[in-house]
């Protein structure tokens, strides 16, 4: 598979430090094509942090995909409810993180799952649950950006958000357009098609396009591939375009391990045949795993901060200021967000630390006067 | 020579349960081809059965019923240049065919649900498939009434009801529990596993059995109920059926090669999916129950149980009413105009 080898070597080159600029040894050198080096390796010892929210219904393969994203088993202990239990359950927001390492590159991994999501009869608003939870990390990031103490701030704005269209259908439902309605603006979104393993080769074609119609026709801004530079190799924008033809990828996942052609592979076994995760063939997991980790996590990143985060911002920015207007007050110089009043407890420790503070300054004070005095 | 009496098998007084057995009998009488002369004018005027599919649209409801009956019988194939959209509210439609085989007519028709289960607010969509039955009771019951009855009142009644259960593998949807509570009562209900391909063997063991647990903690009574077994014999048979409800069928209308034969199924790119091999799916066993042997059952148990208690009500309702038979009444209580028919 050509297309997998220069997923591969870019991979590399990504990963590998330049070493052209060693061997130039000219006088006119001065050194900073090292740069992106010096950048590599600080983030390498930082490490990097990524949130991803997975969204649908219950029982389209959302756990089984993210387990055979990462290769790893994130839902041990998860509890199955009966039936009276499922009655009244609304829609809540749950959070899985783990530290992942490889190669040493660490990697802060937090997956955000919406259990109860459309599962009811009445579904109407099911996704406001959700809508809330992501501007509150936009806005718990806002405050934290705006505050005094900027070095620890903790990033948990959503960097992805999968959405999972079930294959039954001939299409989008009235749910999944509401959705993706009321979260294109504020999440990247990349629609998937589940449970891929329950249509043949033509269905898939034919949903897929329906799904990419649909999304055109009522307005849905899905994440889109940035564009390649002019100046890649051919066969990389080939891969590119291949890539954006395949939206929305039809995804199939698996918790567990068959033997297939004599090797031992990520698989379903059905008494007909065995489904094969990583056969390009059989389904589009490994083009989703490669866009999605393999290139461009860093964009899906950038595009948050850059494009979602920002639209945010100046949206509170402007409620704000119209807000300050109409109470007819001089506008603050900062547009900042008034600082939580702490309650009396916090006070009181405030108060108690400040003290302290006093104290241990005024010690200091005073021993370096002494020590002035003995030095004199 | 001595004239041996034999005395004629006959009932005593005191024998309340007297079968006399054929070996007993003096000669052959010809009881049994009482039998032939039934087979025969059944064969003249046909059978009548009407199937109802309830589902999500994409389930694959007429695809199956294309599948069962072997004939394009579905909405879907009676309407060109189909396009498949959501519909806004549920409505029913319903497709009649006279299909033939063997000597045999029999008209069949398919009742589709359109629209169930596809809206966001999904409240009260089972509403108008309630009325729906309920409706075809009264015109039933109306027709029997009737001082001038027709010879063969025309059945509309709904058989069998297939629900569709989408192949999530966990269990069932607050939806389900809804409308199968509702429905189970007033219509035979055979749940299937719509779309079965996805799961793998084990998945699906462990989804029936949680479904079982389900219907059984709401006391859903599923086709062929428990209560209705006539005899130990039949109760071995359905019970056999009953450990595996709710099938798990896939549909198609294409044919491929497999091993030189022609079979019905679906061709991926791991292997071909035979509808009829049981060791694939359930397809063959859904089939069998609805047709080669429980058709005449299900018609039976919706004409003596289910039509029978309809009518008990409906006359305690107008019994209460005075004497004539009173407007037909709503799930909701309001009333609907209807002919009241003074013949009690």
């Amino acid at each position: 598979m050509d297309t997998m080898m220069l997923q591969e070597k870019l991979v590399e080159k990504l990963l590998c430090p330049r070493t052209r600029t060693t061997r130039q040894k000219d006088k006119q050198y001065v050194g900073f094509a090292t740069l992106p080096n010096q950048v590599h390796r600080k983030s390498v010892k930082k490490g990097f942090d990524f949130t991803l929210m997975v969204a649908g219904e219950s029982g389209l393969g959302k756990s089984t995909l993210v387990n055979s994203l990462f290769l790893t088993d994130l839902y041990k202990d998860r509890k199955l409810l009966n039936a009276e239990e499922r009655i009244n359950q609304t829609v809540e927001i749950t959070k899985h993180t783990v530290d992942i390492e490889e190669k040493g590159v660490k990697l802060k991994l937090t997956i955000v799952d919406t259990p109860g999501f459309g599962d009811a009869v009445n579904n109407n608003e099911c996704w406001k649950p959700i809508t809330d939870y992501v501007d509150q990390q936009f806005e718990q990031y806002f405050r934290d950006e705006s505050g005094l103490n900027r070095k620890n701030i903790l990033d948990n704005r959503v960097h992805c958000c999968l959405y999972f269209i079930p294959p039954f259908g001939h299409g989008l439902r009235p749910v999944d357009v509401e959705f993706m309605k009321a979260l294109h603006e504020k999440v990247n979104i990349i629609p998937l098609i589940s449970k891929a393993d329950c249509l043949t080769p033509n269905e898939v074609k034919k949903l897929k396009g329906r799904v990419r119609d649909e999304i055109e026709h009522f307005g849905i801004k899905v994440y889109q591939f940035p564009e390649c530079d002019s100046d890649e190799e051919e066969e990389f924008k080939q891969m590119d375009k291949e890539l954006k033809e395949c939206t929305p990828f039809a995804v199939i996942g698996s918790n567990t391990v068959v033997e297939a052609r004599g090797q031992r592979v990520r698989g379903r076994l059905y008494p007909w045949g065995i489904v094969e995760v990583e056969n390009q063939s059989h389904c589009d997991f490994v083009k989703l795993r490669n866009m999605l980790i393999r290139s461009h996590m860093h964009d899906l990143k950038d595009v948050t901060c850059d494009v979602h985060y920002e639209n945010y911002r100046a949206n509170c920015i402007q409620e704000m200021t119209s807000k300050l207007a109409q109470d007819n007050r001089t506008d603050s110089p900062l547009p900042i967000l008034p600082l939580p009043t702490p309650d009396g407890e916090t006070e009181k420790l405030i108060k108690m630390k400040d003290d302290e503070l006093k104290r241990m300054q005024e010690m200091l004070e005073k021993m370096q006067q002494q020590m002035h005095e003995k030095d004199q | 020579m001595q004239t041996i009496e034999h005395p004629l098998p006959c009932l005593s007084e005191s024998d309340t349960q007297g079968i006399i057995k054929g070996r007993d009998l003096f000669g052959y009488v010809g009881i049994e081809a009482v039998l032939d002369q039934m087979r025969r004018k059944t064969m003249k005027a046909g059978f009548e059965f009407n199937i109802m599919v309830v589902g999500q649209s994409g389930l694959g409801k007429s695809t199956l019923v294309n599948t069962l009956f072997k004939s394009k019988v579905s909405r879907k194939s009676c309407t060109p240049n189909y396009e498949e959209k959501i519909s806004k509210t549920v409505h029913l439609q319903s497709v009649s065919h006279i299909i033939e085989e063997k000597g045999v007519k029999m008209k069949l028709t398919v009742i589709d649900t359109p629209g169930f289960g596809d809206q966001i607010n999904n409240e009260n969509c089972w509403e108008p498939i309630v009325k729906y039955v309920n409706e075809q009771y009264e015109k039933y019951l109306k027709e029997e009434l009737n001082v001038n009855r027709k010879r063969r009142i025309p059945d509309t009644r709904v058989h069998c009801c297939v629900y569709f259960l989408p192949a999530t593998g966990h269990w069932l949807r607050p939806i389900d529990v809804e409308f199968m509570r509702r429905l189970g009562k007033i219509v035979s209900i055979v749940p299937v596993i719509a779309k079965a391909d996805t799961l793998t063997l084990e998945e699906r063991l462990e989804f029936k059995q949680r479904i079982r647990q389900d219907l059984q903690a709401n006391g859903i009574r599923v086709y062929p109920q428990k209560e209705y077994d006539e005899d130990a014999e039949d109760r071995i048979l359905n019970d056999k059926i009953r450990e595996n409800i709710p099938f798990a069928v896939v549909g198609t209308d294409k044919e491929h090669q497999v091993n030189g034969n022609k079979v019905l199924g679906r061709k991926t790119k791991w292997g071909i999916i035979e509808v009829e091999n049981v060791a694939h799916c359930e397809f063959a066993l859904l089939r069998d129950l609805l047709i080669r042997s429980h058709l005449q059952d299900l018609k039976d148990v919706t004409h003596n149980i289910h039509y029978e208690t309809y009518r008990v009500k409906r006359l305690n309702e107008s019994n209460a009413n005075g004497l004539a038979l009173s407007p037909l009444t709503l799930e909701n209580g309001t009333l609907e105009k209807s002919d009241a028919e003074s013949h009690l």
